[in-house]
C-alpha cells in the first residue's frame, strides 16, 4: 500500500524479531528492516521504545509497537490476507495460550538448562524437557499449531527448538529428543522445510558462534 | 446468548482470578462461580488446568480456557456487548502493552516490597514507584483507560486500585503516594465506585489477613529478585 511505511527494528539474532519477520513475510508486507547494535542502541530505538529498550519494534506509518507477540496481534489485525490467528475464540485462545506458555515456562527453563552447572543443571533439563513435552498437547491431531498451515503459535515457537539444536552443539545435554517427543520433532522439522521460514533463519554458523559467546560469558 | 454452561475457578484473593468476573459481570453473562483452595488443590482444578495447576479457570461449553489475560480476549471475542478492547489496532496494542507491563513489573515488585525486608524491599519499591510513573502518564486526563467507560485495560490494572493498598498495609509501606500520583489515584476512586466493581470486590479485612500470614510464610527467593527487580 502506498506511502504505508513499514518499518522494523532488530537484531539478526533475536528470537523474538524472527517471529515479527516471520509474520510480515506470511503476510507479504514489505518492510525496511534496520538492524540495531545492542551494545550501542539508537536514538531512534530509545524513541519507539522509551519503557523497554528492546528489539523488535515495528513502526507502521510513523506509529511504533514493541513486544513480538503484540506485533503478532497488530500484524494480523491490520493486514487480513493469510490469517495467523485461526476464527473460533477456543482455537484462538488456544494459540494465545501456547504463545505464552513458551515464552513464561519454557524459555526461562531451556536457558537455565543451558546457563547453569552440575546438580543446578540436571534439574533445569529436567525441568525444559517437561515444559517440551507439553507443548505436544497442542499438536494433537494437528501437523501444526495452527493445523493444516502455520499459524500464529508456529511462529511464535518454532525458532525454539532451532535454538535449542544450536545450543546443544555449546553445552552438551539434550533437551528434544525424537524418541520421547516424536510430535514436537516432527513439527519443527516440517515448520523450518517450508521456504519462508527457512530462508529467514540466522545463518547456523553465525548462531552458534554467537551462542558461543553467550553461553561462556 | 452463550452464558449457559459457564464456570470460573477462583480463589477469592487472587486478582488474577477477580478480573474474569469482572468482565463477565461488565457483560451480563451469568456464571458458576467454584472457589478453589490453592493450598490444597482439588481435582478439578489440576484435571482443568494440569500445566499450571492455577486459577483462573474459565469453563465454558465444558472447554477450559486459561491465562487471565487469555480468558479476558476470549470473553470479548465471544460475548460481543460492552467491548473491553478498542477497535483500533493500535489502541488495542497500546492497552495490552500495559496490561502486561503492570503485571510484569508492578505486581511482582509490589508484592516482593511487601514480603522482602531491608535492601529487597527498598530496590522492589523503587521498581514498582518506577512503573506506577510511567502508567500516571497513561491514565493522565482520563476518568479510566478505556475512556469514559471501562474498558480492557482498566480490567486488567484493577487490581492495582484494591490489592496495592492492601500490599502497602501489611508492608508498611507506600507505592501510590497520592501527591506524586495524583491521576492514578483519581481512576482508582472511579474504578472502585463503578457499581459492577464495588459489587465484586473480597472483604478488606479478609485481605489483610491473608496477606499478614503470607509475609510470614513467603520470602523472596534469589531467582525472584533477579527475575522480577
Amino acid at each position: 500500500m502506498e506511502g504505508d511505511s513499514v518499518k522494523l527494528l532488530g537484531f539478526w539474532g533475536s528470537p523474538a524479531v524472527l517471529r515479527v519477520k516471520w509474520a510480515l513475510a506470511v503476510k507479504g508486507i514489505e518492510c525496511q528492516y534496520v538492524e540495531e547494535d545492542l551494545s550501542n542502541k539508537s536514538d531512534m530505538l530509545l524513541k519507539y521504545n522509551p519503557v523497554h529498550k528492546k528489539v523488535p519494534v515495528l513502526v507502521h506509518q510513523g506509529k511504533p509497537l514493541a513486544e513480538s507477540l503484540l506485533i503478532l496481534e497488530y500484524i494480523d489485525e491490520t493486514w487480513k490476507q493469510n490469517p495467523l490467528l485461526p476464527h473460533s475464540p477456543y482455537e484462538r485462545a488456544q494459540a494465545r495460550f501456547w504463545s505464552k506458555f513458551v515464552d513464561d515456562k519454557c524459555m526461562p527453563t531451556v536457558v537455565a538448562a543451558f546457563s547453569k552447572v552440575g546438580e543446578e543443571q540436571q534439574k533445569a533439563a529436567e525441568e525444559a524437557r517437561e515444559n517440551l513435552k507439553r507443548l505436544e498437547v497442542g499438536l494433537e491431531g494437528k501437523q501444526f499449531f495452527g493445523g493444516d498451515n502455520i499459524g500464529f503459535a508456529d511462529i511464535a515457537i518454532g525458532w525454539l527448538p532451532y535454538w535449542i539444536e544450536i545450543a546443544e552443539e555449546v553445552v552438551a545435554i539434550n533437551l528434544i529428543d525424537a524418541g520421547s517427543m516424536p510430535k514436537l520433532n516432527s513439527w519443527f522439522h516440517a515448520f523450518i522445510d517450508i521456504p519462508i521460514i527457512k530462508e529467514l533463519l540466522p545463518p547456523r554458523h553465525k548462531l552458534l558462534h554467537h551462542t558461543k559467546a553467550f553461553l561462556q560469558a | 446468548m452463550g452464558s449457559e454452561d459457564v464456570k470460573v475457578l477462583c480463589f477469592w484473593a487472587s486478582p488474577f482470578s477477580i478480573r474474569v468476573e469482572w468482565a463477565l459481570k461488565l457483560k451480563g453473562v451469568d456464571y458458576e462461580y467454584i472457589e478453589q483452595d490453592v493450598f490444597n488443590k482439588s481435582t478439578l482444578l489440576l484435571e482443568l488446568n494440569p500445566i499450571h495447576k492455577k486459577v483462573p479457570v474459565l469453563v465454558h461449553a465444558s472447554k477450559p480456557i486459561l491465562e487471565s489475560f487469555v480468558i479476558l480476549e476470549y470473553i470479548d471475542e465471544t460475548w460481543k456487548q460492552h467491548p473491553l478492547l478498542p477497535q483500533d489496532p493500535y489502541q488495542r496494542a497500546h492497552d495490552r502493552f500495559w496490561a502486561n507491563f503492570a503485571e510484569n513489573k508492578l505486581l511482582y515488585a509490589s508484592f516482593i516490597a511487601m514480603v522482602a525486608t531491608g535492601d529487597d524491599t527498598e530496590k522492589a519499591l523503587n521498581v514498582a514507584r518506577d512503573s506506577v510513573e510511567k502508567i500516571e502518564q497513561e491514565i493522565k486526563g482520563k476518568k479510566f483507560f478505556g475512556g469514559d467507560n471501562i474498558g480492557y485495560l482498566d480490567i486488567a490494572l484493577g487490581w492495582i486500585s484494591y490489592w496495592i493498598p492492601v500490599y502497602e498495609e501489611v508492608g508498611s509501606m507506600q507505592i501510590l503516594d497520592p501527591l506524586r500520583f495524583p491521576a492514578i489515584n483519581a481512576w482508582m476512586t472511579n474504578f472502585l465506585n463503578h457499581p459492577v466493581i464495588k459489587d465484586r470486590l473480597p472483604p478488606r479485612d479478609d485481605m489483610v489477613a491473608y496477606f499478614h500470614t503470607r509475609k510470614k510464610i513467603v520470602s523472596p527467593t534469589y531467582h525472584d529478585l533477579m527475575k522480577y527487580l
